[in-house]
Protein backbone atom coordinates (compact mmCIF):
# COMPACT_ATOMS: atom_id res chain seq x y z
CA UNK A 1 0.00 0.00 0.00
CA UNK A 2 1.57 3.43 -0.73
CA UNK A 3 -0.89 5.55 -1.13
CA UNK A 4 -1.66 7.59 1.71
CA UNK A 5 -4.55 7.31 3.50
CA UNK A 6 -7.51 9.91 3.15
CA UNK A 7 -10.62 10.20 5.45
CA UNK A 8 -13.74 10.36 3.81
CA UNK A 9 -14.61 13.78 5.20
CA UNK A 10 -12.53 17.01 5.35
CA UNK A 11 -11.66 19.30 7.68
CA UNK A 12 -8.79 22.62 7.35
CA UNK A 13 -5.75 20.24 7.02
CA UNK A 14 -3.62 19.88 5.80
CA UNK A 15 -1.55 22.44 8.37
CA UNK A 16 -0.11 25.94 6.57
CA UNK A 17 3.44 24.54 7.25
CA UNK A 18 6.15 22.35 7.72
CA UNK A 19 7.26 22.86 11.13
CA UNK A 20 11.22 22.68 11.84
CA UNK A 21 11.43 19.86 14.27
CA UNK A 22 14.52 21.02 15.63
CA UNK A 23 13.51 24.25 16.93
CA UNK A 24 10.79 22.69 18.20
CA UNK A 25 12.93 20.08 19.92
CA UNK A 26 15.54 22.98 21.51
CA UNK A 27 14.79 24.84 24.79
CA UNK A 28 16.11 28.25 24.81
CA UNK A 29 17.11 30.50 27.24
CA UNK A 30 14.79 33.88 26.60
CA UNK A 31 15.78 37.33 29.01
CA UNK A 32 12.56 39.59 29.99
CA UNK A 33 13.66 43.21 28.62
CA UNK A 34 10.11 44.64 28.88
CA UNK A 35 6.64 44.10 30.84
CA UNK A 36 4.12 46.40 29.28
CA UNK A 37 0.77 46.40 31.25
CA UNK A 38 -2.53 46.23 28.66
CA UNK A 39 -5.39 45.68 30.37
CA UNK A 40 -5.69 45.56 34.68
CA UNK A 41 -5.49 41.57 34.32
CA UNK A 42 -3.03 41.10 31.11
CA UNK A 43 0.14 42.30 30.73
CA UNK A 44 3.06 42.15 27.57
CA UNK A 45 6.03 40.36 28.28
CA UNK A 46 8.86 41.31 25.70
CA UNK A 47 11.92 38.38 25.48
CA UNK A 48 15.24 38.58 23.49
CA UNK A 49 15.67 35.37 22.62
CA UNK A 50 18.98 35.69 20.07
CA UNK A 51 18.51 32.38 18.52
CA UNK A 52 15.26 32.31 17.87
CA UNK A 53 14.90 30.96 14.34
CA UNK A 54 11.68 33.05 13.62
CA UNK A 55 7.97 31.86 13.60
CA UNK A 56 4.87 32.32 11.73
CA UNK A 57 1.59 34.71 12.95
CA UNK A 58 -0.36 32.02 14.96
CA UNK A 59 2.16 29.94 16.57
CA UNK A 60 2.77 29.31 19.69
CA UNK A 61 5.67 27.98 21.89
CA UNK A 62 6.34 26.39 24.92
CA UNK A 63 7.65 28.28 28.34
CA UNK A 64 9.17 26.74 31.47
CA UNK A 65 9.95 27.64 35.18
CA UNK A 66 12.35 25.84 37.24
CA UNK A 67 11.75 26.41 41.19
CA UNK A 68 14.65 25.74 43.24
CA UNK A 69 14.03 21.94 43.86
CA UNK A 70 14.03 21.24 40.38
CA UNK A 71 10.35 21.50 40.03
CA UNK A 72 9.36 22.28 36.21
CA UNK A 73 6.20 24.14 35.26
CA UNK A 74 5.42 24.35 31.40
CA UNK A 75 3.23 26.08 29.54
CA UNK A 76 2.35 27.06 25.89
CA UNK A 77 1.47 30.41 25.06
CA UNK A 78 0.48 31.82 21.83
CA UNK A 79 3.28 34.63 20.22
CA UNK A 80 2.10 38.18 20.01
CA UNK A 81 4.71 39.88 18.11
CA UNK A 82 5.37 39.30 14.55
CA UNK A 83 7.95 37.49 12.81
CA UNK A 84 10.07 40.24 11.76
CA UNK A 85 11.02 41.10 15.68
CA UNK A 86 13.97 39.94 14.82
CA UNK A 87 15.83 38.49 18.24
CA UNK A 88 12.85 39.05 19.92
CA UNK A 89 9.58 37.47 20.99
CA UNK A 90 5.95 38.87 22.87
CA UNK A 91 3.74 37.40 25.06
CA UNK A 92 0.75 38.67 26.63
CA UNK A 93 -0.51 36.61 29.42
CA UNK A 94 -3.85 37.31 31.70
CA UNK A 95 -3.15 36.78 35.11
CA UNK A 96 -5.25 33.47 36.29
CA UNK A 97 -6.52 33.60 39.28
CA UNK A 98 -3.97 30.68 41.34
CA UNK A 99 -2.11 30.37 38.12
CA UNK A 100 1.52 29.14 39.20
CA UNK A 101 2.99 30.46 35.73
CA UNK A 102 1.42 33.52 34.92
CA UNK A 103 1.08 34.65 38.95
CA UNK A 104 4.47 34.85 38.92
CA UNK A 105 5.20 36.72 35.29
CA UNK A 106 2.41 39.47 37.06
CA UNK A 107 4.15 39.55 40.27
CA UNK A 108 7.80 38.70 40.72
CA UNK A 109 8.79 38.86 37.14
CA UNK A 110 11.27 41.96 35.83
CA UNK A 111 13.18 42.99 33.54
CA UNK A 112 16.52 40.71 33.57
CA UNK A 113 14.80 37.55 34.41
CA UNK A 114 15.09 34.44 32.23
CA UNK A 115 13.47 31.71 31.39
CA UNK A 116 13.69 28.94 28.54
CA UNK A 117 11.41 28.36 25.36
CA UNK A 118 10.70 26.00 22.56
CA UNK A 119 9.29 26.85 19.58
CA UNK A 120 8.10 27.99 17.28
CA UNK A 121 5.04 24.84 17.59
CA UNK A 122 2.52 24.13 15.69
CA UNK A 123 1.50 24.46 12.21
CA UNK A 124 -1.78 24.27 12.15
CA UNK A 125 -3.26 27.79 13.30
CA UNK A 126 -0.26 29.46 11.26
CA UNK A 127 -1.57 32.19 8.76
CA UNK A 128 1.92 33.04 6.23
CA UNK A 129 -0.54 35.94 5.24
CA UNK A 130 -1.10 34.10 1.91
CA UNK A 131 -5.29 33.93 2.36
CA UNK A 132 -7.84 36.11 3.16
CA UNK A 133 -7.97 36.11 6.76
CA UNK A 134 -11.19 36.33 8.99
CA UNK A 135 -10.29 36.74 12.38
CA UNK A 136 -12.33 36.36 15.67
CA UNK A 137 -11.15 35.78 19.10
CA UNK A 138 -12.07 36.70 22.98
CA UNK A 139 -10.01 38.04 25.73
CA UNK A 140 -6.65 36.80 25.37
CA UNK A 141 -7.91 34.62 22.70
CA UNK A 142 -6.60 37.56 20.28
CA UNK A 143 -2.97 37.34 20.97
CA UNK A 144 -2.35 34.88 17.89
CA UNK A 145 -4.60 37.19 16.01
CA UNK A 146 -2.72 39.79 16.91
CA UNK A 147 0.51 38.73 15.84
CA UNK A 148 -1.66 38.17 12.65
CA UNK A 149 -2.55 41.69 12.00
CA UNK A 150 0.46 42.72 13.09
CA UNK A 151 2.33 40.88 10.08
CA UNK A 152 -0.32 42.24 7.83
CA UNK A 153 0.38 45.68 8.75
CA UNK A 154 4.74 45.33 9.03
CA UNK A 155 4.67 44.09 5.53
CA UNK A 156 1.67 46.37 3.87
CA UNK A 157 -0.27 43.31 3.02
CA UNK A 158 -2.92 43.93 0.30
CA UNK A 159 -4.81 40.48 0.89
CA UNK A 160 -7.85 41.35 3.25
CA UNK A 161 -7.78 40.73 6.78
CA UNK A 162 -10.84 41.27 9.66
CA UNK A 163 -10.65 41.26 13.14
CA UNK A 164 -13.76 40.57 15.52
CA UNK A 165 -12.87 40.88 18.93
CA UNK A 166 -14.99 40.11 22.26
CA UNK A 167 -13.47 41.58 25.69
CA UNK A 168 -15.90 42.03 28.78
CA UNK A 169 -15.46 45.80 29.05
CA UNK A 170 -13.58 48.37 27.34
CA UNK A 171 -11.07 48.57 30.07
CA UNK A 172 -10.44 44.61 29.39
CA UNK A 173 -9.76 44.80 25.87
CA UNK A 174 -6.11 43.78 25.35
CA UNK A 175 -4.47 46.07 22.55
CA UNK A 176 -7.42 48.31 22.37
CA UNK A 177 -4.88 51.13 21.58
CA UNK A 178 -4.08 49.18 18.03
CA UNK A 179 -6.68 48.59 16.37
CA UNK A 180 -8.17 50.34 12.94
CA UNK A 181 -10.36 50.04 10.24
CA UNK A 182 -9.92 46.53 9.76
CA UNK A 183 -11.27 45.35 13.51
CA UNK A 184 -14.72 45.31 15.07
CA UNK A 185 -15.01 44.80 19.21
CA UNK A 186 -17.63 43.19 20.84
CA UNK A 187 -18.21 44.22 24.56
CA UNK A 188 -20.29 41.46 26.10
CA UNK A 189 -20.68 43.22 29.91
CA UNK A 190 -20.18 47.13 29.82
CA UNK A 191 -19.41 49.76 26.42
CA UNK A 192 -18.33 52.88 25.78
CA UNK A 193 -20.94 55.20 25.58
CA UNK A 194 -22.99 54.57 22.25
CA UNK A 195 -21.84 51.26 22.02
CA UNK A 196 -24.24 48.32 22.04
CA UNK A 197 -23.84 45.25 24.86
CA UNK A 198 -23.85 41.93 23.82
CA UNK A 199 -22.47 38.81 22.44
CA UNK A 200 -21.11 38.08 19.66
CA UNK A 201 -23.88 37.41 17.33
CA UNK A 202 -24.80 36.63 13.83
CA UNK A 203 -25.38 40.14 12.82
CA UNK A 204 -21.64 41.06 13.16
CA UNK A 205 -20.84 37.50 11.15
CA UNK A 206 -23.29 37.69 8.32
CA UNK A 207 -22.11 41.21 7.25
CA UNK A 208 -18.38 39.94 6.58
CA UNK A 209 -19.41 36.73 5.13
CA UNK A 210 -21.32 38.49 2.41
CA UNK A 211 -18.29 40.14 1.40
CA UNK A 212 -16.81 37.30 -0.20
CA UNK A 213 -13.03 38.60 -1.18
CA UNK A 214 -11.46 36.02 -4.18
CA UNK A 215 -11.04 32.51 -2.84
CA UNK A 216 -12.84 32.95 0.40
CA UNK A 217 -11.68 33.63 3.91
CA UNK A 218 -9.68 31.26 5.96
CA UNK A 219 -11.35 31.63 9.59
CA UNK A 220 -9.40 31.73 12.33
CA UNK A 221 -11.19 31.34 15.76
CA UNK A 222 -9.61 31.86 19.55
CA UNK A 223 -11.04 32.03 22.53
CA UNK A 224 -12.30 29.98 25.80
CA UNK A 225 -14.10 26.66 24.30
CA UNK A 226 -17.60 27.94 24.94
CA UNK A 227 -16.83 30.89 22.55
CA UNK A 228 -14.98 28.75 20.45
CA UNK A 229 -18.36 26.42 20.05
CA UNK A 230 -20.75 29.62 19.83
CA UNK A 231 -18.72 31.78 17.14
CA UNK A 232 -17.80 28.24 15.12
CA UNK A 233 -21.29 27.82 14.62
CA UNK A 234 -22.59 31.31 14.19
CA UNK A 235 -19.46 30.47 10.94
CA UNK A 236 -20.92 27.62 9.74
CA UNK A 237 -24.90 29.02 10.13
CA UNK A 238 -23.40 31.89 7.98
CA UNK A 239 -22.47 29.98 5.33
CA UNK A 240 -18.27 29.43 5.91
CA UNK A 241 -17.16 25.96 4.91
CA UNK A 242 -16.45 23.66 7.71
CA UNK A 243 -13.22 22.76 6.51
CA UNK A 244 -12.39 26.61 6.32
CA UNK A 245 -12.74 27.51 10.03
CA UNK A 246 -9.48 26.64 12.64
CA UNK A 247 -9.84 26.76 15.95
CA UNK A 248 -7.84 26.93 19.12
CA UNK A 249 -9.32 26.93 22.07
CA UNK A 250 -7.85 28.02 25.67
CA UNK A 251 -8.01 25.06 28.07
CA UNK B 1 18.18 24.97 33.06
CA UNK B 2 18.83 27.54 35.90
CA UNK B 3 16.58 28.26 38.42
CA UNK B 4 14.16 30.92 37.78
CA UNK B 5 14.43 34.01 40.42
CA UNK B 6 11.68 33.79 42.73
CA UNK B 7 9.80 30.26 41.68
CA UNK B 8 8.32 28.60 43.90
CA UNK B 9 5.53 26.96 41.93
CA UNK B 10 1.97 25.52 43.29
CA UNK B 11 2.71 22.71 46.04
CA UNK B 12 3.92 19.47 45.16
CA UNK B 13 1.94 17.17 44.01
CA UNK B 14 3.03 13.62 45.60
CA UNK B 15 1.79 11.89 42.58
CA UNK B 16 3.46 8.41 40.95
CA UNK B 17 0.86 9.02 38.16
CA UNK B 18 1.64 12.47 36.88
CA UNK B 19 3.64 12.07 33.75
CA UNK B 20 7.26 14.48 33.60
CA UNK B 21 6.15 18.15 33.02
CA UNK B 22 2.56 17.21 33.32
CA UNK B 23 0.36 19.15 36.27
CA UNK B 24 -2.69 17.70 38.19
CA UNK B 25 -5.49 19.50 36.39
CA UNK B 26 -8.42 18.72 38.75
CA UNK B 27 -11.81 18.83 38.21
CA UNK B 28 -11.13 20.76 35.20
CA UNK B 29 -11.58 19.12 31.53
CA UNK B 30 -10.42 21.35 28.86
CA UNK B 31 -11.38 20.87 25.36
CA UNK B 32 -8.53 21.18 22.70
CA UNK B 33 -10.65 20.37 19.34
CA UNK B 34 -9.05 22.53 16.46
CA UNK B 35 -12.20 21.87 14.02
CA UNK B 36 -15.98 22.57 14.69
CA UNK B 37 -17.68 20.11 16.95
CA UNK B 38 -19.61 17.90 14.53
CA UNK B 39 -23.74 17.44 15.18
CA UNK B 40 -23.50 13.72 15.20
CA UNK B 41 -26.51 11.67 16.48
CA UNK B 42 -26.11 8.30 17.83
CA UNK B 43 -28.45 7.42 14.59
CA UNK B 44 -26.07 8.56 12.38
CA UNK B 45 -22.59 7.25 13.96
CA UNK B 46 -21.00 4.51 12.46
CA UNK B 47 -17.63 2.81 13.34
CA UNK B 48 -15.75 1.16 10.54
CA UNK B 49 -12.76 -0.96 10.34
CA UNK B 50 -10.68 -1.81 7.42
CA UNK B 51 -7.73 -1.88 5.35
CA UNK B 52 -5.24 -5.15 5.98
CA UNK B 53 -7.71 -7.27 7.59
CA UNK B 54 -9.47 -10.38 6.73
CA UNK B 55 -13.16 -8.98 7.08
CA UNK B 56 -13.73 -5.56 6.56
CA UNK B 57 -16.26 -4.57 9.01
CA UNK B 58 -19.37 -1.61 10.06
CA UNK B 59 -20.47 -0.97 12.79
CA UNK B 60 -24.03 0.80 14.01
CA UNK B 61 -24.50 2.79 17.22
CA UNK B 62 -27.01 -0.34 17.97
CA UNK B 63 -24.38 -3.20 16.96
CA UNK B 64 -21.45 -1.53 18.45
CA UNK B 65 -23.69 -1.80 21.79
CA UNK B 66 -24.20 -5.13 21.36
CA UNK B 67 -20.66 -5.70 22.23
CA UNK B 68 -19.16 -6.97 25.28
CA UNK B 69 -19.13 -3.76 27.74
CA UNK B 70 -15.64 -2.47 28.86
CA UNK B 71 -14.39 0.31 30.61
CA UNK B 72 -11.71 2.44 31.45
CA UNK B 73 -10.92 3.54 34.48
CA UNK B 74 -7.78 5.35 35.34
CA UNK B 75 -5.70 8.99 34.30
CA UNK B 76 -5.42 10.84 31.34
CA UNK B 77 -2.90 12.93 30.25
CA UNK B 78 -2.89 15.97 27.51
CA UNK B 79 0.17 17.10 25.66
CA UNK B 80 -0.90 20.76 26.54
CA UNK B 81 0.73 19.42 30.06
CA UNK B 82 -2.79 18.85 31.96
CA UNK B 83 -3.57 15.34 33.22
CA UNK B 84 -6.49 13.93 35.04
CA UNK B 85 -6.75 11.53 37.59
CA UNK B 86 -9.42 8.77 38.12
CA UNK B 87 -11.35 9.74 34.86
CA UNK B 88 -14.01 6.82 34.22
CA UNK B 89 -15.10 5.81 30.23
CA UNK B 90 -18.00 3.30 29.39
CA UNK B 91 -17.85 1.78 26.06
CA UNK B 92 -16.33 -1.77 24.27
CA UNK B 93 -13.06 -2.61 23.72
CA UNK B 94 -10.87 -2.06 20.78
CA UNK B 95 -9.94 -5.58 20.75
CA UNK B 96 -14.03 -6.76 20.20
CA UNK B 97 -13.98 -4.77 16.80
CA UNK B 98 -10.30 -6.06 16.14
CA UNK B 99 -10.88 -9.58 16.78
CA UNK B 100 -13.91 -9.18 14.61
CA UNK B 101 -11.77 -8.51 11.46
CA UNK B 102 -8.78 -10.05 12.14
CA UNK B 103 -5.82 -7.69 11.25
CA UNK B 104 -3.60 -9.57 8.52
CA UNK B 105 0.19 -10.52 9.68
CA UNK B 106 1.64 -7.67 7.90
CA UNK B 107 -0.72 -5.26 9.71
CA UNK B 108 1.74 -2.90 11.78
CA UNK B 109 -0.30 0.79 12.10
CA UNK B 110 -3.79 2.44 12.59
CA UNK B 111 -4.97 5.68 11.39
CA UNK B 112 -7.86 6.28 13.22
CA UNK B 113 -10.46 9.19 11.84
CA UNK B 114 -12.86 10.74 12.62
CA UNK B 115 -16.38 11.71 11.46
CA UNK B 116 -14.95 15.25 11.24
CA UNK B 117 -12.05 14.30 9.27
CA UNK B 118 -9.06 14.64 12.04
CA UNK B 119 -6.62 11.48 11.88
CA UNK B 120 -4.35 10.15 13.84
CA UNK B 121 -1.94 7.11 13.68
CA UNK B 122 -0.75 4.53 16.30
CA UNK B 123 1.05 1.31 16.52
CA UNK B 124 -1.26 -1.72 15.96
CA UNK B 125 0.63 -2.44 19.14
CA UNK B 126 -1.03 0.33 20.88
CA UNK B 127 -4.35 -0.54 20.38
CA UNK B 128 -4.63 -4.10 21.16
CA UNK B 129 -4.44 -6.31 24.92
CA UNK B 130 -6.92 -3.96 26.63
CA UNK B 131 -4.99 -0.82 25.71
CA UNK B 132 -8.00 0.78 24.11
CA UNK B 133 -11.63 1.17 23.90
CA UNK B 134 -14.64 2.96 21.92
CA UNK B 135 -15.93 4.83 24.25
CA UNK B 136 -19.66 6.84 24.63
CA UNK B 137 -20.18 7.09 28.44
CA UNK B 138 -18.09 9.87 30.49
CA UNK B 139 -18.76 9.33 33.98
CA UNK B 140 -21.60 6.73 33.72
CA UNK B 141 -23.26 9.70 31.38
CA UNK B 142 -23.48 9.64 27.40
CA UNK B 143 -20.00 11.50 26.19
CA UNK B 144 -20.82 15.02 25.66
CA UNK B 145 -20.21 16.11 21.64
CA UNK B 146 -17.32 18.97 23.06
CA UNK B 147 -15.73 15.75 23.99
CA UNK B 148 -16.05 13.61 21.50
CA UNK B 149 -19.48 12.06 21.83
CA UNK B 150 -21.45 10.32 20.30
CA UNK B 151 -18.63 7.91 20.63
CA UNK B 152 -14.62 8.53 20.56
CA UNK B 153 -11.25 6.34 20.84
CA UNK B 154 -9.70 5.99 24.03
CA UNK B 155 -6.21 5.23 24.49
CA UNK B 156 -4.69 6.60 27.96
CA UNK B 157 -1.16 5.45 27.87
CA UNK B 158 -0.93 7.85 25.19
CA UNK B 159 -1.04 11.66 25.03
CA UNK B 160 -5.06 12.42 24.65
CA UNK B 161 -4.54 13.96 21.08
CA UNK B 162 -4.18 9.87 20.20
CA UNK B 163 -7.57 9.46 21.58
CA UNK B 164 -9.42 10.96 18.08
CA UNK B 165 -12.82 12.12 19.35
CA UNK B 166 -15.89 11.44 16.71
CA UNK B 167 -14.22 7.93 16.03
CA UNK B 168 -15.38 7.02 12.48
CA UNK B 169 -12.97 4.26 11.81
CA UNK B 170 -9.54 2.42 11.72
CA UNK B 171 -7.53 1.81 8.55
CA UNK B 172 -4.92 -1.20 9.22
CA UNK B 173 -1.53 -0.15 7.51
CA UNK B 174 1.57 -2.16 6.90
CA UNK B 175 3.13 1.18 8.06
CA UNK B 176 3.23 4.44 9.98
CA UNK B 177 1.60 7.43 8.80
CA UNK B 178 1.15 10.52 10.05
CA UNK B 179 -2.06 11.85 11.15
CA UNK B 180 -3.14 15.36 11.47
CA UNK B 181 -1.09 16.84 14.88
CA UNK B 182 1.49 14.42 13.74
CA UNK B 183 1.91 16.45 10.82
CA UNK B 184 2.20 19.67 11.97
CA UNK B 185 4.76 18.89 14.07
CA UNK B 186 4.08 16.43 17.30
CA UNK B 187 5.34 13.38 17.55
CA UNK B 188 4.71 10.14 16.20
CA UNK B 189 3.69 8.29 19.39
CA UNK B 190 3.31 10.34 21.55
CA UNK B 191 3.97 8.46 24.94
CA UNK B 192 3.70 10.99 27.92
CA UNK B 193 6.06 8.56 30.46
CA UNK B 194 8.85 9.50 27.73
CA UNK B 195 7.61 13.03 27.08
CA UNK B 196 7.15 12.25 23.21
CA UNK B 197 5.12 15.84 22.78
CA UNK B 198 6.61 17.10 19.72
CA UNK B 199 8.91 15.81 16.44
CA UNK B 200 12.37 15.23 17.74
CA UNK B 201 11.62 14.87 21.30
Amino acid sequence: MTETFVPPTRFAVPGRIAVSNRAAATWQTATLTEIRRETPHAATFRFAVPHWTGHLPGQHLMLRLRAEDGYLAQRHYSIASPPDDAGHIELTLDHVEGGEVSGWFHTVARPGDSVEVRGPLSGFFAWPGDRPALLIGAGSGVVPLMSMLRHHRARDLDVPLRLLVSARTSEALIYAREYGEETTPVFTRGAPDGVPVGRMAAAHVAPLLAEQPPGGWEAYVCGSNGFAEHVSRLLVEAGQPVDRIRIERFG
Amino acid sequence: MNVTRGFTGRPRANNAGLPPGQYDAGDDWPVLSAEVTPDLAPADWTFRVDGLVAEERTWSWEQAHALPASAYEGDIHCVTSWSKFGVRFGGVSLDAFLDAVRPDASATHAVAYSHSGYTTNLPLADLTGGRAWIAWEYDGKPLPAEHGGPARLIVPHLYFWKSAKWIAGLRILDHDEPGFWEQNGYHARGNPWEEQRYSGD
